[in-house]
């Protein structure tokens, strides 16, 4: 796991994203998924760049099905960015650097 | 500015890959531009590959690109994880311009983008993408434990999909437009015997329904024109590729589907220093090893006309 992101799970989840001060990205994702394994160095880019502004988490769906169910998730990676508890964006698919850093602009 | 390089590569995947490995050998101290989230192609949505010589047991796609991109990089290539956004390839010096806005020249230029996978540009395809529309099994199978889903093609990446997927669903429908498989031989049996899985023949998926996920689709059956509505949660689609060539639309000749054109049997295209691997050329074989095989002779070509030049001058 990289140094600028953390690690959530299902047992976390409510504490350390939905309760969270901070806005937070969790980045839904599994060892087996090639495109999940792609993004994550720019997801660690994103991360340490924006620390002021953005968390970033990631949940192993393999290990915490129970969050990945919840919200609906049924393709990875999916990026989804949380408010005050609430889902306020979806990102599903890899994205290049430049456009993530687009579609989360608002949050930057 | 910055200074020229003898050699450029844009695309990674075994051509890519392969031809950085050939050409870091000759000394040419190549420049590979990887992709941002494309790095490794079209094998990193796979699981086993079977079928390339010197694993008799298999290897794991990812796994094989992670070995070449490693094999490439002990020779002294340089890969950079970004995109080209844009290429001129006229002239004797190119130019290939990064997703940074960065600018990169160089005297040869060897292009390996491959293919991207075509959408079936159906009604609820775009809306429910991500949401039980899927373009990679190994990514998404997992969601769909205990379900009923289809998969949508008749070729070797369809079947082998459509397998894949048994692990986790309980009925996998193999939709094709044709009454039978294009797939080769031993995926088309392992498909035909495998209980999880039911075929549909001569059907086209018409319409995606659902509003925030998948609930089922529209099958057309095209011989007798009638519709019918199938009950999936889950839509793999597996009809093909594309050549990723419209970076070079306009810039060097392409055919009408969008391959780059060679001189075969090398790989130069019509801009002289400019060479092509890979299955942005290939319409026919399309296998992890045949690219590897034109992007080994990419860069004995573009080791040529380095050679050449340097000759001349």
């Amino acid at each position: 796991m990289g140094e600028n992101t953390t690690t959530v799970t299902d047992a976390s989840f409510a504490n350390d994203v939905l309760q969270s001060d901070k806005t937070v990205l969790v980045d839904f994702w599994a060892e087996w998924c090639g495109p999940c394994r792609m993004v994550a160095p720019v997801l660690e880019e994103i991360a340490s760049e924006n620390s002021d502004k953005l968390i970033v988490a990631k949940l192993n769906v393999d290990e915490n099905p129970q969050t990945a169910a919840n919200y609906g998730v049924v393709s990875i990676p999916t990026l989804n960015v949380y408010k005050g508890g609430e889902v306020v964006k979806q990102i599903v698919g890899a994205k290049p650097k430049q456009a993530l850093l687009k579609d989360l602009a608002e949050f930057l | 500015m910055s200074s020229i390089h003898d050699l450029i590569i844009v695309g990674s995947g075994p051509a890519g890959y392969t031809a950085a490995l050939y050409a870091a050998r000759a000394q040419l101290s190549p420049l590979m531009f990887e992709g941002a989230v494309t790095a490794g192609g079209a094998l990193m949505n796979t699981t086993d590959v079977e079928n390339f010589p010197g694993f008799p047991e298999g290897i794991m796609g990812p796994e094989l690109m992670m070995q070449m991109k490693a094999q490439a990089e002990r020779f002294g290539a340089t890969l950079v994880a970004d995109d080209v956004t844009s290429v001129e390839l006229d002239g004797d010096i190119k130019s290939v311009v990064t997703g940074d806005g960065t600018e990169h020249r160089s005297r040869a230029v060897i292009l390996a983008m491959g293919s991207g996978y075509r959408e079936l540009g159906i009604p609820g395809e775009k809306k429910l993408s991500g949401h039980g529309v899927s373009w990679c099994a190994t990514c998404d199978g997992f969601f769909f434990k205990g379900q009923e889903i289809a998969v949508v093609g008749g070729g070797d990446s369809a079947v082998e999909e459509a397998t894949f997927l048994t692990r986790f669903a309980d009925r996998v429908y193999l939709i094709h437009r044709r009454d039978e498989l294009r797939a080769s031989k031993i995926m088309a049996d392992r498909a035909h015997n495998d209980p999880k899985i039911t075929m549909v023949w001569d059907s086209a998926v018409v319409e995606a329904h659902g509003e925030d996920k998948l609930t089922g689709v529209t099958l057309r059956n095209l011989r007798t024109e009638t519709e019918s509505e199938l009950a999936v949660t889950g839509l793999f689609v597996a009809i093909g590729h594309d050549p990723r060539s419209e970076l070079l639309q306009g810039k060097i000749k392409l055919d009408d589907e969008g391959y780059v054109l060679v001189d075969a049997p090398t790989t130069r295209t019509s801009a002289p220093g400019v060479f092509a691997a890979g299955d942005l050329v290939d319409h026919t074989y399309r296998q992890a090893i045949t690219a590897a095989g034109t992007g080994c002779a990419a860069a004995l070509d573009a080791e040529r006309f380095l050679a050449d030049l340097a000759d001349e001058s």
